[in-house]
């Protein structure tokens, strides 16, 4: 059901990890329907994002987009990163079957959580970033309690 | 792939060779439709009736009672569209759980969007119907009580014997979706008081696409493929003459050798689930300890998700299922593991494993050891768990 790319990313998943101190920390997605992305950013002076990581809890697709997700802001700046849509994170995998669409859109909203986070830090507005809607709070909570 | 470990005898099974063995001749030899008056077509009909006849005692049934379908969903929709229809002017509700197969729960949705009332009971943690909420539920307009026999995801086996016997108190139709139960538990018709009975071949040992349904004597129930005048006038359609000499051939096969293969897969079963919820930390087993099928393990791991785990163990040779919303196409994990009461975050990690007899301990061995691998390496890329480990080390 999964392309090859997908199957590449999620065996052999880029960037999983945590990053100490990062620039931006993003969680989007809840337990409840069965996936969330944690994105974390490195940003420098320049606004380049030097490295990204990221940790994930979902099924393969969610797992191969949270990835290739991760590789596609790498080196690129703020605004470049911006850009990296659901459907560029779809298409650089060689599709998704449709149910699974939504983990591209998660993908995309962990970016600009990720950002948010880091503009938040620095007290900057980042042009054309709206806040997250996805935001697992208190589901996390829950999660936890359970 | 060289390996290849199937641990999903729920979701199927392989035709015993003898089985195949013993359908063959029916489609090139013995191909005479059985509803033909000609001599070469009565080699069939004696075949579908001596299928009838191993079926029937299987059950502790008569033979005229045991009606062949297109398999067991069709045997649920028929049992509960038909005696919604037979008995609507008795009644029009209907009293079912929420563990059900989805061939009886959505068949229940239906029939609600069509006038009638449905009571859907709940189960406790181990996945079992309170005899009291159900005995509460009857209503003088009470038409049908429909609880599974067994579970297909956690295997817990409900009180089919005490269910039967308020039904039968209560002067209600009572039918069971046995589809996983028959050919690996036994059942009588008569000792349960069941008055009507779903059961699939291909669970068994025997081919996909034939099914049963028993129907005691006296039941009003009417047909529901219409069309010809087989099976009693009640099931229309050519019969599937090898399908039905297959699951004949099945049931007995499964019959003689059922008190030895449930204790060989019984024996295995808890050494699996003893070595996972031992070695697997924050793991636990669903569904009840005892009353469970032979065949049947269910666990659920925290902070992980089914599918990862089920394609990573396709990886390593080892075919298994799950409740886990991906593998379903629908975001919510399975409604048989919210009804014991999983919150969601649990329920989406779970795994089922359905042995056979032809299962080895060794089988169980590399499977158990592949768990472990996989269930920490998603672990580790897991936000839940990292948050997890973070709030035991702040404690």
């Amino acid at each position: 059901m999964y392309s090859e790319k997908v199957m590449d990313h999620f065996n052999n998943p880029r960037n999983v990890g945590e990053i100490d101190d990062a620039s931006g920390v993003g969680t989007v997605g809840n337990a409840k329907c069965g996936d969330i992305m944690r994105m974390y950013l490195d940003i420098d002076d320049n606004g380049v994002i030097q490295d990204a990581k990221f940790k994930t809890f979902g099924c393969g697709a969610a797992v191969a987009t949270s990835s290739m997700a991760t590789e596609l802001v790498k080196g690129k700046t703020i605004e470049e990163a911006l850009k990296v849509t659901n459907k560029a994170v779809m298409e650089a995998l060689d599709g998704l079957p449709p149910v699974k669409v939504h983990c591209s859109l998660l993908a995309e909203e962990a970016i600009h959580a990720a950002l948010w986070d880091y503009a938040e830090k620095n007290n900057i507005k980042i042009e054309g970033l709206e806040k997250p809607v996805n935001d697992i709070g208190e589901k996390e909570d829950a999660a936890e309690e359970a | 792939m060289e390996k290849l470990i199937y641990l999903d005898n729920a979701a199927t099974t392989r035709v015993h060779p003898e089985v195949l063995d013993a359908m063959l001749p029916y489609f090139t030899e013995y191909y005479g439709n059985p509803s033909a008056i000609y001599t070469f077509a009565g080699t069939a009909g004696k075949a579908v009736d001596e299928a009838r006849r191993t079926l029937a005692e299987c059950l502790g049934a008569q033979p005229e009672e045991i009606y062949f379908t297109g398999g067991g969903s069709e045997s649920d929709n028929w049992a509960l569209k038909a005696a919604a229809e037979a008995y609507s002017g008795k009644g029009k509700h209907i009293i079912t759980t929420k563990i059900e197969h989805h061939a009886v729960l959505h068949t229940a949705e239906y029939l609600e969007k069509n006038g009638c009332e449905v009571t859907y009971l709940d189960v406790d943690e181990r996945g079992l119907i309170d005899l009291d909420e159900l005995k509460a539920a009857i209503r003088p307009d009470t038409i049908l009580i429909s609880v599974m026999f067994a579970n297909n995801e956690i295997g817990t086996i409900e009180p089919i014997k005490e269910i039967g016997e308020i039904a039968r108190a209560n002067g209600i139709l009572f039918h069971t979706d046995a589809v996983q139960a028959f050919g690996h538990i036994p059942i009588n018709v008569n000792d349960m008081n069941i008055d009507m009975l779903s059961a699939s071949g291909h669970k068994l040992g025997g081919p996909k696409g034939i099914g049963l349904m028993y129907i005691r004597k006296g039941v009003k129930i009417r047909s529901f493929i219409h069309g010809g005048a087989q099976e009693r006038q009640r099931r229309a359609g050519t019969h599937n003459v090898p399908g039905i000499v297959g699951f004949g051939a099945a049931a007995k096969i499964a019959y003689d050798n059922m008190a030895e293969n449930s204790a060989y897969e019984e024996k295995l079963r808890d050494y699996l689930i003893t070595r996972v919820i031992e070695e697997v930390p924050y793991s636990r087993v669903n569904g009840d300890r005892v009353k469970r099928l032979p065949n049947n393990a269910h666990f659920c791991f925290r902070f992980i998700e089914g599918e990862s785990l089920l394609i990573l163990l396709d990886q390593n040779g080892i075919c298994a299922s799950s409740g886990s919303a991906c593998t379903s196409g629908s975001l919510d994990p399975s409604h048989v593991l919210l009804a014991i009461g999983l919150p969601h975050e649990i329920a989406h990690g779970s795994l089922r494993l359905t042995l056979s007899e032809k299962t080895t301990k060794e089988d169980i061995d590399y499977t158990v050891d592949k768990i472990k691998e996989i269930v920490e390496r998603l672990r580790n890329m897991s936000p839940l768990y990292e948050d997890f480990i973070k709030s035991e080390k702040g404690k």
